[in-house]
């Protein structure tokens, strides 16, 4: 399999990650990093768990007043860009053509080339059937992060949410478990980014052109051996 | 120096290191000491208020961040529902006592004393005369069974009773599109609410806690108790009350937090 390069004369084409993407991409970073480092602050001054507690160093905001300020100010982008994120997903048929169909086998036979480091990044413009749950499963985390978060904002104006996480402690804590289930994806993000560092150039850059072919044309294999 | 036998560690090497390698790198070694250490170790940390790791205190951040909060004010009156009642609980489910909070510990609290205690009245009011205990002990009761939600994070259920703090200011001929009513308390903490809480069905000047008179550290003879804003809104041991259009700064407003405080 061979990679287009990317050249000059190719702008214009479609790109892996088109300019919007790659914008919305890096708002979220910025947003997801002043949510998770001043929640850490607002969470620190009543714990959930009795033996957790976050390094003061790697919260955000002096004290608790300025931890919230944060946060407050961090929603608006957080959500006004996830909201955009979503809306193009559909529109552009993104999510459509990136994410979708998963199948089950599918993910089996990528875990077990993954557990046998035998995985193939060689086509970045194909998501692997893990990435595609991993990516999926993030959206949604996403979207209960910021349901549960309007939830314990306005636990009276929007009560009828807040009794959809049953009350407001709860509504609280699922909004914990959701961020730890981003910091979690986080990690692996960030880590095989660096693994693969053309995967994080070309969120900055737009990576290769897209082939134009209607996806149903192409039957991928459901695992490529590593060239070795 | 004595070096105490090293505990197990994944960091730790488990073969000791070569003595070669030591006196190959003998003047490298030499050059880590502890004053070395140190030095870097403040420059580190220098390094981080030069590129403010917490610039949340910068004045000019400050400036921004109180003008989100304003416009944060003004996003949450607009979400805010009128007539849309908070979620009430059973008398099982109140807690007893309620839990404290102010901006000292609970043992520092002044105890408010009934017999000179009158609730001054101020700003676009037609009848200022002060009320007594006795006087507003007299006015129509109700009550309300609501979560209170502390800022903090944590919550309990409350049985609080008293006026309702919009019949209290039709009574009192107060001006009921005047913008904001606030409050002046014992423990010179200040606090203020916009109009359209002070009007909701479920905001009332509190006198009983679980049927009652309010202790000492919950603001004995009198508080204000609205389902709608966060606790600390919730001014305790009011001395006086204030109808008015100028904006009326409060205690943790002023040191950051947001006003509207809604819920």
């Amino acid at each position: 399999m061979t990679t287009d390069c990317i050249k000059s004369h190719d702008r214009g084409r479609k790109r892996l990650h088109p300019l919007p993407v790659r914008i919305m991409h890096w708002t979220n970073a910025v947003a997801m990093l002043i949510m998770i480092t001043s929640g850490w602050k607002i969470y620190n001054d009543e714990v959930i768990f009795g033996w957790l507690h976050f390094p003061e160093a790697i919260t955000l905001g002096k004290w608790a007043q300025h931890g919230l300020q944060w946060h407050f100010f961090g929603m608006w982008i957080l959500a006004i860009n996830g909201l955009i994120y979503l809306i193009y997903g559909f529109v552009t048929g993104r999510f459509r053509e990136k994410l979708f169909p998963i199948r089950p086998a599918e993910v089996i036979a990528t875990i077990g080339d993954a557990l046998r480091f035998r995985l193939n990044h060689d086509d970045l413009t194909h998501y692997n059937a893990v990435q595609k749950v991993l990516y999926v499963g993030i959206i949604l985390v996403g979207i209960v992060v910021v349901l549960s978060g309007l939830a314990i904002w306005k636990p009276i104006q929007f009560s009828e949410l807040t009794s959809l996480f049953y009350d407001f402690q709860t509504a609280r804590l699922i909004h914990f478990l959701c961020m730890s289930a981003i910091v979690a994806f986080l990690i692996v993000h960030v880590a095989l980014a660096i693994l693969v560092p053309k995967s994080l150039l070309a969120m900055l850059t737009g990576g290769p052109v897209i082939k134009q072919q209607p996806p149903d044309l192409m039957p991928e294999p459901v695992s490529v051996p590593a060239s070795e | 120096m004595s070096i105490k036998t090293p505990s197990p560690s994944i960091f730790r090497p488990r073969k000791r290191i070569d003595r070669f390698v030591m006196e190959e790198n003998r003047a490298l070694v030499d050059r880590i000491n502890r004053r070395n250490v140190l030095r870097g170790a403040v420059s580190l940390g220098a390094l981080t208020m030069l590129t403010g790791c917490n610039p949340s205190e910068n004045a000019t951040l400050q400036t921004f961040m109180r003008a989100v909060s304003s416009w944060n004010d003004r996003a949450q009156s607009i979400i805010f529902r009128p007539n849309h009642l908070a979620p009430t609980f059973s008398e099982a489910q109140v807690v007893k006592p309620p839990r404290f909070n102010a901006y000292y510990e609970v043992e520092d609290v002044k105890p408010v004393d009934p017999a000179g205690w009158k609730l001054e009245l101020a700003g676009l009011i037609q009848d200022k005369r002060p009320w007594t205990a006795q006087q507003i002990d007299g006015l129509p009761e109700q009550e309300l069974i609501v979560r209170h939600i502390c800022v903090e994070g944590w919550d309990y259920i409350g049985q609080w009773s008293g006026v309702s703090l919009r019949h209290f200011l039709e009574r009192i001929g107060a001006d009921l599109t005047a913008k904001y009513v606030a409050f002046k308390c014992a423990d010179d903490y200040t606090e203020s609410i916009d109009m359209a809480t002070a009007l909701h069905p479920q905001t009332i000047l509190a006198t009983k806690y679980a049927r009652e008179p309010i202790t000492d550290p919950f603001g004995f003879p009198l508080r204000l108790r609205t389902a709608t804003k966060l606790g600390f809104k919730n001014a305790k041991w009011i001395m006086a009350m204030e109808v008015t259009n100028e904006f009326p700064d409060t205690f943790w407003h002023k040191q950051g937090f947001n006003w509207f405080a809604g819920i």
